[in-house]
C-alpha cells in the first residue's frame, strides 16, 4: 500500500486523534494525540492491510530551539515502522510537553521498545508509563541529567573517577 | 539442628545450611577474553545452565548524536565513520544519502557506482571480521588469521580510494571525495581471486568441521516471529528465511540495476547465520565487479594505439625502453592525492553550489571560486538544507542502518539519529543464550557481531 | 668504576634485554583501534616478530596494558581496576588518540586521556595508527624498558 492510503486510513480510523500528517521528502508521518498513541500502534502493528510488525526505530527529538517551536510541546517521540509482508513504512509520531513527558510504553507491542524506550528516557528523560524495566541504558547510573536535550551542554562531564570527580 | 552432612555443607544440598542448592550469579565482562566488545552480561547459573541473563551496554558511549549537532552538516561525516567501524563506508553513504534526501538532490551516475561498490567491499571485510572472530573465539585461532589476510587485501583496495585503512571519512554531501583511482577493477580482480581463496579455505575448515558444527548448529537459534518482534534485520533475520534486504526492498543507489540474490537460511541458529555471512560475501563480490564493468565514465589509461594499459604495464614498458609513443599518453594523477582536478570531481560530485565545494584550482584561480568554498566553509554559512526531517535506511553489514535527520534550515544538523543494526540483537540476546550453556554464550555473541561504536554510539 | 657496579649494570642490560623481547601484553579492546589492533597482531604485520605476540587476557599474566580505543566515563573505572590488578614491572601504551587525549571525542561521556586516570609509557597517536606506527611506538617501548633500571 502506498504511504498516502496508510495515511488516510489511519485518519479515517482515528479522526480527531490524528493531530497532523505529512510526507515530506516522500516519508509518510501521522502525528497523533498521546491518548490515542497505543491504540494506533496496536491497529497499525494488527490490521491485515498494514501489518506493521517491525518497530524499525524509537527515538526523541527536542524541539527546544527550533525556530518556531520554542514555545510548543517540546519533545516528539519518534516511531518508525515497517512491514516486513506488504513492504511499506510509516513514521508516527506524538509530542509532549516538557512537564508532563509521560508517553504509554509499547513494550507489549514490540518487545524491542523495551530497550529502545530505555534509551530514550536516558538521553531525553521522556518516561514511559508501563516500562517494565526504567532504568538508563546508555549512560550510567550516578549520571544527572538528561545528555541529549539541547540545554544540556555537551562538555558537562560527571566523572566517576579522576579528576573532577 | 543436626550437624549438615559434608555433602550438604559443601554442594549446598537438602536442608542444610545452604538451604537447598543456589543460583549462581556470574558477572561476564566488560572486559573478558571472549568479548571482542565492550558489553556486561550478569548471568544467573543454574549449574553450567544460563537461568537468566541481564546484557548491559553503553561502555563505548562517546556522544555520536550529540557531537553531530555541534559541526556543519559535513562534519558529522567523520564521526560516522567510527559508528560501525568495520563498515565505515557504508555508514558514510548512508548519512549522506540522509541529508541529501533533505536538499533534494541527486548524485551522479558515476557516484552512484563508487558508492555501490565501496559498500560492498565494506560488507565482505564485516563479514569476514565477524566470522574470523567467532572462528578464533572457538579456538579455530587458523581461520581467524586467514579472513584477516583476505581483509587486509580488501582494505588496501579501500587505502587506494579513500587514502585511509579504517577510518576513512569518503563521503560528501553530494558526492564523494575523490574518484576512484585508475587500475581499481585490476586489483580488485587480484583481491577477490585472495578472498575467494580465502573464503574457500575458511570453509574447508570450517563448514564441516565436527567441533565448529557442534557448538554452532541449534544454538543461540531465534523464531521467525520473534526475529521480526525484536526488529532483527540483516544476516540474523535472513537466517530465519525472512528474504528481506534494504537493497532489495527499497533499492538505492544502483542495485536494481544488478544481478545478485538474498542469501536465505530456516533455521535460525548461528550456524545458519555463519551460512547466510559466507554466501554473502560471494554476492558482494559479485555486485562490485559488475559494477566495476558498468561504471560510466572513468579515467582509462591508454596507449598510442588506444588500447587501455594499466599503470603497472606502463612501468614494465619504460623500464624495458619500449619508450616509443609513450609521450602520446596523457598522465593520470592519483584522484584522491593530487588530482582533484575539475573533470575528475565533475564526475563523482553533484554540481551544486549550495552544497559541493569547488576544485581547488577554481578556489585558488577565480574570485568566484574562493567565494563558493568560503561560503561553505565559513561558520554560520555552510550547506543549509531546507527544515524538515527525513530517515533514510541502507543495508548494512549488519541489516537495516538508518538515519533520520532533523533540519531547522540552518547550517547545522538539528538532531541526527542512528538506527544502529546491532542494537536489537543485542536487545535479544538474553533470549538467545537464556536456557543455554555458558559456553554457548561465545559463538552466539560472536554471531550477533556486535560492534560497540554503533550499538553504544 | 668498582666490580660490584659493573655487574649490576651488567645484569640490569641482560635483563632488559630479555624483557624487551617477552611482552605479554593485555589488549583492552574497546573500539575502532580494536580493527587495526586485530592487523597488528595478524599475519601481515606480526608483532610476533618483535616478541609481543602472545596475548594474555588476564591482567595478573600481562605486563603490557594495551588501551586500544576510546574510554567512557563509564568504562573508566574498569580501566583502573584492571591496571591495579597488574603485577611489576607493568607498562601501559596509550594506542590511538582516544586514549591520548580523548581525541576528536570532547563531550560528555568520554575521558580526555587515559592519562589522567592511569600512569601511561608510550603514546601512539593517530586516529586509528597505522599498523606501521604501532610497531614503532612498540619499539619505543622496548627501548624504555632495556634502558631502565629493572626492578626483579
Amino acid at each position: 500500500m502506498d504511504g498516502a492510503a496508510i495515511l488516510e486510513r489511519v485518519r479515517a480510523r482515528f479522526g480527531p486523534g490524528v493531530v497532523d500528517t505529512h510526507d515530506h521528502h516522500g516519508d509518510h508521518t501521522a502525528v497523533v494525540t498521546r491518548d490515542v498513541l497505543l491504540s494506533v500502534l496496536a491497529w497499525c502493528r494488527d490490521e491485515p492491510a498494514l501489518a506493521f510488525d517491525m518497530l524499525t526505530d524509537l527515538t526523541a527529538v527536542d524541539y527546544l530551539q527550533y525556530p518556531g517551536r520554542e514555545d510548543g510541546p517540546r519533545f516528539e517521540v519518534v516511531y518508525q515502522l515497517y512491514s516486513v509482508p506488504h513492504n511499506h513504512r510509516l513514521r508516527v509520531k506524538v509530542r509532549v510537553e516538557e512537564d508532563a513527558a509521560v508517553v504509554p510504553s509499547a513494550v507489549a507491542l514490540w518487545p524491542i521498545a523495551n530497550w529502545l524506550e530505555r534509551e530514550v528516557w536516558d538521553m531525553f528523560g521522556v518516561r514511559f508509563q508501563g516500562h517494565p524495566d526504567p532504568r538508563r541504558l546508555l549512560m550510567y547510573e550516578e549520571f544527572v541529567g538528561h545528555p541529549l536535550r539541547k540545554d544540556y551542554p555537551i562538555d558537562r562531564r560527571q566523572p566517576l573517577i579522576g579528576p573532577g570527580t | 539442628m543436626a550437624e549438615p552432612t559434608r555433602r550438604e555443607f559443601v554442594l549446598g544440598e537438602g536442608g542444610g545450611t545452604g538451604g537447598g542448592s543456589q543460583n549462581l550469579l556470574v558477572g561476564l565482562g566488560p572486559s573478558h577474553p571472549a568479548m571482542h566488545g565492550i558489553i556486561r552480561i550478569a548471568a544467573e547459573l543454574d549449574g553450567e545452565t544460563i537461568v537468566r541473563a541481564d546484557v548491559e551496554i553503553g561502555y563505548l558511549h562517546r556522544a555520536f548524536e550529540k557531537d553531530c549537532e555541534v559541526g556543519g552538516w559535513n562534519n558529522a561525516i567523520p564521526y560516522t565513520d567510527r559508528l560501525n567501524y568495520v563498515s565505515p563506508l557504508i555508514n558514510n553513504f548512508g548519512y549522506c544519502a540522509a541529508v541529501e534526501k533533505l536538499l533534494g538532490i541527486e548524485v551522479t551516475e558515476r557516484c552512484k557506482y563508487i558508492r555501490v561498490i565501496m559498500s560492498e567491499i565494506s560488507r565482505v571485510c564485516d563479514h569476514l571480521t565477524c566470522i574470523g572472530a567467532t572462528a578464533m573465539e572457538l579456538g579455530a585461532f587458523t581461520a581467524f588469521l586467514y579472513m584477516i589476510k583476505a581483509r587486509e587485501y580488501l582494505w588496501e583496495l579501500v587505502e587506494d580510494v579513500t587514502g585511509a585503512r579504517l577510518t576513512i571519512s569518503y563521503g560528501r554531501v553530494g558526492g564523494v571525495k575523490a574518484d576512484l583511482p585508475d587500475g581499481l577493477a585490476g586489483k580488485a580482480r587480484n583481491a577477490f581471486k585472495e578472498t575467494r581463496e580465502v573464503l574457500d579455505e575458511v570453509h574447508r575448515l570450517l563448514t564441516g568441521n565436527r567441533i565448529f558444527v557442534d557448538r554452532m548448529v541449534g544454538i543461540g537459534a531465534l523464531t521467525r516471529e520473534e526475529t521480526i518482534a525484536y526488529a532483527i534485520t540483516g544476516p540474523m533475520l535472513r537466517a530465519v528465511g525472512v528474504p528481506y534486504d534494504v537493497r532489495r526492498a527499497r533499492p538505492y543507489d544502483v542495485y536494481d540495476r544488478l544481478e545478485w540474490v538474498i542469501p536465505t537460511q530456516q533455521d535460525g541458529d548461528n550456524y545458519a547465520r555463519y551460512l547466510v555471512r559466507i554466501a554473502e560475501m560471494e554476492q558482494s563480490m559479485r555486485i562490485v565487479e559488475q559494477a566495476l564493468a558498468m561504471i560510466p565514465g572513468g579515467p582509462i589509461n591508454v596507449d598510442a594505439e588506444g588500447r587501455p594499459i594499466d599503470p603497472a604495464a606502463y612501468v614494465d614498458r619504460g623500464k624495458q625502453g619500449k619508450t616509443e609513443g609513450l609521450l602520446l599518453v596523457p598522465i593520470t594523477l592519483s584522484p584522491n592525492l593530487e588530482g582533484q582536478a575539475r573533470a575528475e570531481l565533475a564526475r563523482v560530485s553533484v554540481g551544486d553550489k549550495r552544497v559541493v565545494l569547488p576544485p581547488k584550482a577554481n578556489t585558488y584561480g577565480s574570485i568566484e571560486g574562493l567565494m563558493n568554498h568560503f561560503m561553505l566553509i565559513m561558520d554560520g554559512y555552510g550547506i543549509r538544507p531546507p527544515q524538515g526531517e527525513a530517515y533514510v535506511p541502507v543495508e548494512g553489514a549488519n541489516g537495516e542502518l538508518g538515519f533520520y535527520v532533523v533540519s531547522d534550515g540552518s547550517d547545522r544538523p538539528y538532531r541526527v539519529r542512528c538506527r544502529p543494526p546491532c542494537l536489537p540483537p543485542m536487545a535479544a540476546l538474553h533470549r538467545m543464550i537464556e536456557g543455554e550453556m555458558v559456553a554457548d554464550l561465545v559463538p552466539t555473541f560472536g554471531s550477533v557481531n556486535m560492534i560497540g561504536g554503533e550499538l553504544d554510539r | 668504576m668498582g666490580v660490584g657496579t659493573f655487574f649490576t649494570s651488567r645484569l640490569d642490560a641482560a635483563i632488559g634485554w630479555a624483557r624487551k623481547y617477552s611482552i605479554f601484553q593485555y589488549p583492552f579492546i574497546t573500539a575502532c583501534c580494536g580493527m587495526e589492533y586485530m592487523a597488528v597482531a595478524c599475519s601481515h604485520y606480526d608483532i610476533d616478530r618483535f616478541g609481543a605476540g602472545l596475548p594474555r587476557f588476564s591482567p595478573r599474566q600481562a605486563d603490557v596494558l594495551f588501551v586500544v580505543g576510546t574510554i567512557s566515563h563509564k568504562m573508566a573505572p574498569v580501566l583502573k581496576r584492571v591496571y591495579d590488578q597488574m603485577t611489576e614491572p607493568k607498562w601501559v601504551v596509550a594506542f590511538g588518540v582516544c586514549t591520548c587525549t580523548g581525541g576528536f571525542y570532547n563531550n560528555y561521556a568520554t575521558v580526555q586521556g587515559i592519562d589522567t586516570i592511569i600512569p601511561v609509557d608510550v603514546y601512539i597517536p593517530g586516529c586509528p595508527p597505522r599498523p606501521e606506527s604501532v610497531i614503532d611506538g612498540l619499539m619505543k617501548l622496548q627501548d624504555r624498558i632495556a634502558a631502565q633500571v629493572q626492578r626483579f
